[in-house]
């Protein structure tokens, strides 16, 4: 049914750290792989080695450049996919009840075989987090690896979303945050954890903390114009060169 | 927002389908036996044509049925249920007019307003939209619905009412748009909320996350529609007011009629086109585009 819970008992999400993240990619890459061989439709690619390849992903990294009123633009790496929201405008607009949000864990998930395609939580969500698949012509998206934060087939260190097993710089967090004591809250709170488009309303679980602030230049030594340039005139067979070639 | 074909036939068809089965609902005109058939066919055709055309953008058609579940919030499926709550309605209706010659009015007007109900149900799936601010508000439903009225008197040969309903149709249209393009800034939603970067300083998109294109961009950055947008509008509103009021004002042939129905049915296409091709929707601003 795609009324949404009045409340989960779990906040399962993700917490990113845009301060860590050097945008390698590899939680796509391993997201692509795990969902596309796991849980649901594959996510498929279409003229995947032609001119204009294209393909499903449930989980893009995005680049910023951040050009603070001083000093040096930033470079900012971006990852974003589903933030599982509290208020999920994609779950509501959806006409057969193929989307819903689990009361247990808050994962907002699609039923698969409940679903028509019609696209209209795709255009509900402002994340851009479904995509619908060309293959399938089913709506797909991040489903938190549900199928491997229970699976008892699974190693304990693998009860993890596959993104946050794989990401080598520590960038991402799973946990609940509903539970103000759990890791990731704690994370959240130090940090300064923000919601993306907090404007529209839909409160979203997943958080990202900001990038620290950046060093400051060290002071410059306040004789330094004073100091013999360590940069000499050239001398011998180059400096006559120097000193004939400007005369030209 | 990418104009689909099928959504805007469907949309235009069906609107002018229900609008029309909403002037027979309520008995103007009040036609009987073949007549009475003739104007229902029409509505018919138009209105479940429409509704066949919607049916084309599913990427599973063959589940549609499930649509009707979810009425309690979707607006998709309170549309899916209330298209065809009118239509068996005024099948009802339409058979007593056609092989009785009664016009039986409670049912009619029940009909009449079913209709007018789906159509209202159909704007408020991109109304409801706060992703897309140029659809998030009220003038969406009575752009819609002063349409469907207007095109609906004309297609009934209600000629008086025809001809201010289009005009009226022809104010919302234009406020519809006058609006429309201050919602986006007035949402407030920017690269600097989207990214939550802007404490910082200036955001700019700098690498998109792949080469090719995607899903995401395919369906909601369309960009050539806004190059012309100024001419179409100017298109639009000529060819769906300004034409028929002239061609209704001269003394009524069928002839007149006729090409005021073309006219106007075009306007609205050109209009419906606009409605998705300058939509934007705020993921665009993930990739920096609009």
């Amino acid at each position: 049914m795609t009324e949404l819970p009045q409340s989960t008992q779990k906040k399962l999400g993700l917490v990113i750290d845009l301060d860590t993240c050097v945008g390698c990619h590899a939680c796509v890459i391993s997201c692509k792989g795990w969902n596309t061989e796991n849980y649901g439709a594959p996510l498929s690619d279409q003229d995947a080695y032609g001119a204009a390849p294209s393909g499903t992903f449930l989980n893009r990294v995005h680049s910023y450049e951040v050009q603070p009123d001083t000093g040096p633009a930033q470079l900012v790496h971006f990852p974003k996919s589903c933030l599982h929201c509290e208020d999920a405008p994609c779950v509501t607009v959806c006409p057969t009840g193929a989307s819903y949000k689990r009361v247990e864990d808050g994962i907002v998930l699609v039923n698969e075989s409940d679903c028509i395609g019609c696209g209209l939580c795709a255009w509900a969500c402002p994340y851009g987090a479904r995509e619908l698949d060309q293959a399938a012509g089913v709506m797909k998206k991040c489903t938190l690896c549900v199928d491997r934060i229970y699976n008892d087939n699974l190693p304990q260190e693998d009860h993890i979303p596959a993104c946050v097993r794989t990401c080598p710089s520590g960038a991402r967090h799973f946990g609940d945050l509903g539970d103000p004591e759990s890791e990731v809250s704690q994370l959240v709170a130090q940090r300064g954890g923000v919601d993306l488009m907090p404007e529209m309303g839909t409160k979203p679980v997943n958080k990202y903390l900001p990038p620290r602030p950046k060093d400051q230049p060290p002071d410059l030594d306040v004789l330094a114009p004073f100091l013999a340039p360590i940069d000499q005139e050239p001398k011998g067979f180059l400096g006559w060169l120097d000193r004939t070639l400007d005369k030209i | 927002m990418h104009p689909a074909p099928s959504v805007i036939f469907f949309s235009v068809f069906s609107g002018l389908g229900f609008g029309l089965l909403f002037w027979l609902g309520l008995g103007w005109p009040s036609a009987t036996g073949i007549v009475a058939f003739v104007f229902f066919a029409i509505a018919y055709v138009l209105a479940v044509g429409g509704l066949i055309a919607s049916t084309f953008h599913l990427g599973q058609p063959k589940r549609a049925l499930k649509a009707f579940s979810q009425w309690k919030t979707s607006w998709l499926s309170r549309e899916a249920i209330c298209a065809v709550a009118a239509l068996f309605l005024m099948a009802i209706y339409g058979a007593g007019a056609v092989f009785y010659g009664q016009h039986w009015r409670v049912i009619g007007v029940l009909g009449a307003l079913l209709s007018l109900g789906t159509v209202f149900t159909t704007s408020m799936i991109y109304a409801q939209l706060r992703t897309v601010p140029r659809w998030h508000m009220p003038l969406t439903p009575l752009n819609f619905l002063s349409l469907s009225v207007a095109g609906g008197a004309l297609l009934a040969g209600q000629v008086t009412w025809a001809l201010w309903l289009i005009l009226i149709a022809g104010g919302v249209q234009l406020a519809t748009w006058i609006i429309g393009d201050t919602r986006f800034a007035a949402s407030g939603t920017t690269l600097a909320t989207a990214t939550q970067l802007g404490g910082i300083g200036q955001v700019r998109a700098f690498e998109p996350p792949h080469t090719g294109t995607n899903y995401l961009l395919r369906e909601f950055v369309h960009v050539i529609g806004r190059r012309h947008a100024t001419k179409l509008r100017v298109i639009a509103l000529g060819l769906m007011v300004v034409v028929p009021v002239i061609l209704l004002l001269v003394p009524f042939s069928h002839i007149a009629g006729g090409l005021a129905l073309l006219a106007h049915v075009a306007g609205v296409f050109t209009a419906r086109w606009l409605f998705f091709a300058q939509a934007e929707h705020v993921v665009g601003l993930y990739y920096g585009k609009r």
